[in-house]
């Protein structure tokens, strides 16, 4: 079974980590999946750094043109991976746009991920029609989970669609935002929330969009199974480092 | 002016009149299509499903050409350059959308999205823009209908561009410098997609050029493709034929190539030349000639040729012409180009220039730098004397002012 599929049933509720590979420090990655892992964080998206994130605010963005300029590329993340699964064991999920991976080639990509021990792929911009004419054959060939996107836009006709489109979960965008804008839930979040959770779908949902602490990570899951952190953290890293990823991690969800 | 049915208008590029348009999903050849992130997609699925629709009612149509005659001044004139003709030995025929009201092409398309987004309930418009043409031809028809406007701009292009600027910002509308990347047109729509990502519900974005996701390329194309339908009864008048032997444009993203090149695609007797940006030579690595750079990938939610590395991140372009400055092309341009239908040729920053201070002292004309890239055609290509050759003269030079003056030296 697919290590995301398998988290999925465990009885608690799931925090998940983004971050950007290459960032701070080109040969960051593995140190900050190992530590990640070490601190009781149940999956982590692999942030794979592009030009031009269009769905991401000023922090993703930054950390993507650092990591670049640090010469992160994907056969130098692929290198950096090649041993993770020596010893890391939580559900790894690479995270980027689909530009790259195109010129990758998709089933290159797709090969090479699973070689690494990669359990999901998570491009924002390669859409559900496409990925469903192309490259869905290549993705389970590998084993790899394409997770989609919904948002509180999204009818609830096109969610049953992803739905029935997913396996492991699908990633429930809280606002209508790109990364890292907004922080906190008020009233609109909660119905949204309500309004997935009564759709009953078939595949978990893990919040992702404006977490940043126990509150929010609280918020997030009171409706969901898990929630995803991505600019807060990459924030905290830029302040206090991979040393500092302990305490982060301690402040959301404390012993 | 020929008369033609509503569905007729509808239908017509979708396959009746050959490979050249976009099919149902906006795919022209291999490119095109809607690469675009969830957050985006009611936004784009809505206008996808409704902008035919809207586009060819009658009201629409009727109010759409009202204001096209009236406000901006159409038809532009098909101007014989009888000096230039002379010189070049060729009947070149100039296309004057520099006589447009806001001095571009631009304001054909931002008259016929603002009609569309009130259409669509939307309250609140934004755009990116290079050379700022499209950001006035966008903030004009926001006073015109009342309607809040935020255009994004590269920084860059905010300190080179500053009479457009300031004319933004007197029609009423905010510039948002774009901080991000190179600082230029592909980071100012960066921005104005993570606003719409923002701001899903009341806003309505007018993408300036014939590029992003499906139904844009074809939305642009459709309100641009007035210049040639103009182009061709007024060579009819003129000529007493409609298809010149060549039509010529300068290619960015490629709206007013676009628009153009429309109504000629189809005829094959027509010649269809483009000429993009070389920057400081297609070698230099200061360029933004596509064509020869570029390879296959997505860009702002198309597929279609675009400047990358080898790992896929897109690359900084550069051209002396803000307009220009873009590391893509349209998807219908690079099905245009890999199907051989069009010869694309680039300019370089001082052949533009020259051909634009030509244009300038043999016509007395002074064209956006833009626009001169497309008369820089003459300094790569020799037509017989007896070829009629339609050239979009796009845009006009007085925002290019200075930068004419400090390369020419003039002041």
């Amino acid at each position: 079974m697919n290590r995301i599929t398998q988290k999925m049933q465990e009885d608690k509720k799931l925090l998940s980590i983004y971050f950007t590979a290459g960032y701070p420090n080109r040969h960051d990655t593995v140190e900050i999946i190992q530590t990640l892992e070490a601190n009781g964080v149940d999956m982590i998206e692999i942030g794979l750094p592009f030009s031009d994130p269009l769905a991401d605010g000023p922090t993703i963005q930054e950390s993507s043109t650092s990591a670049l300029k640090n010469g992160m590329t994907t056969a130098v993340l692929f290198e950096q991976l090649k041993d993770i699964r020596k010893t890391v064991t939580v559900p790894l999920i690479v995270m980027g746009y689909f530009n790259p991976m195109l010129q990758y080639g998709v089933e290159a990509f797709c090969q090479e991920c699973h070689a690494i021990g990669i359990d999901g792929i998570i491009m924002p911009d390669l859409p559900l029609d496409v990925y469903q004419d192309e490259y869905e054959a290549i993705f389970k060939k590998y084993g790899l989970l394409n997770i989609f996107l919904i948002t509180p836009q999204t009818s609830d006709e096109r969610i049953r669609q992803i739905d029935a489109a997913s396996e492991g979960f699908i990633y429930m965008v809280s606002s209508a935002s790109v990364t890292g804008s907004k922080s906190g839930f008020g009233q609109e979040q909660e119905d949204y929330f309500k309004r997935i959770a009564s759709l009953d779908l078939e595949n978990p949902q893990i919040v992702g969009f404006g977490i940043k602490d126990a509150e929010s990570f609280g918020q997030a899951t009171q409706f969901a199974k898990g929630a995803i952190i991505g600019s807060a953290f990459i924030k905290h890293l830029t302040a206090n480092g991979v040393a500092g990823i302990h305490h982060f991690i301690r402040n959301v969800r404390p012993l | 002016m020929e008369h033609t049915t509503k569905e007729a208008l509808k239908n017509d590029l979708y396959g009746t009149r050959g490979g050249f348009h976009a099919d149902e999903k906006g795919y022209y050849g291999v490119f095109g299509g809607a690469f675009i992130p969830e957050m985006l997609y009611p936004n784009v699925a809505e206008l996808r499903e409704k902008y035919l629709d809207i586009m060819y009612e009658d009201t629409f149509q009727k109010e759409f050409h009202q204001l096209l005659k009236d406000y901006v001044g159409r038809p532009s004139p098909l101007y014989f350059a009888k000096r230039l003709s002379e010189k070049h030995g060729a009947k070149v025929y100039l296309k004057r959308e520099d006589l447009n009201h806001t001095g571009a092409h631009k304001v054909n398309n931002t008259i016929g999205q603002i009609l569309m987004a009130k259409r669509l309930g939307k309250s609140r418009i934004i755009a990116e823009t290079g050379a700022g043409q499209h950001g006035v031809a966008t903030a004009t028809v926001c006073a015109l209908m009342g309607m809040e406007c935020i255009v994004y701009m590269g920084e860059i292009d905010v300190a080179r561009q500053a009479p457009n600027v300031a004319r933004m910002k007197m029609l009423g509308a905010e510039v948002r410098p774009a901080l991000s990347g190179s600082r230029t047109l592909k980071d100012a729509t960066n921005e104005a997609i993570r606003d719409w990502i923002n701001n899903p519900v009341n806003t309505h974005y007018i993408i300036g050029s014939a590029i992003g996701p499906h139904p844009y390329p074809d939305m642009v194309t459709r309100f641009q493709s007035v210049i040639s339908e103009e182009i061709k009864w007024q060579l009819k008048e003129k000529e007493g034929r409609e298809n010149p032997d060549y039509v010529v444009a300068c290619i960015g993203g490629g709206s007013n190539a676009a628009g153009t090149y429309h109504h000629f695609l189809d005829n094959k007797d027509v010649g269809i030349i483009a000429v993009e940006a070389a920057g400081k030579g297609i070698d230099s690595g200061e360029s933004a000639a596509t064509s020869a750079l570029g390879k296959m990938g997505i860009i702002h939610g198309c597929k279609t040729l675009l400047m990358q590395t080898q790992d896929g991140q897109i690359t900084e372009p550069y051209s002396i012409s803000a307009g220009l400055d873009y590391p893509g092309v349209g998807p219908m341009h690079a099905h245009l180009y890999t199907s051989g239908r069009a010869e694309f040729y680039s300019a370089t920053d001082d052949e533009a220039m020259t051909a634009g201070l030509e244009l300038s002292q043999l016509e007395g004309i002074i064209p956006a730098i833009e626009t001169g890239h497309a008369f820089a055609i003459f300094q790569h290509k020799q037509f017989k004397p007896e070829d009629i050759v339609v050239i979009g003269l796009s845009g006009r030079g007085d925002k290019d002012l200075q930068t004419y003056i400090d390369y020419f030296k003039l002041a």
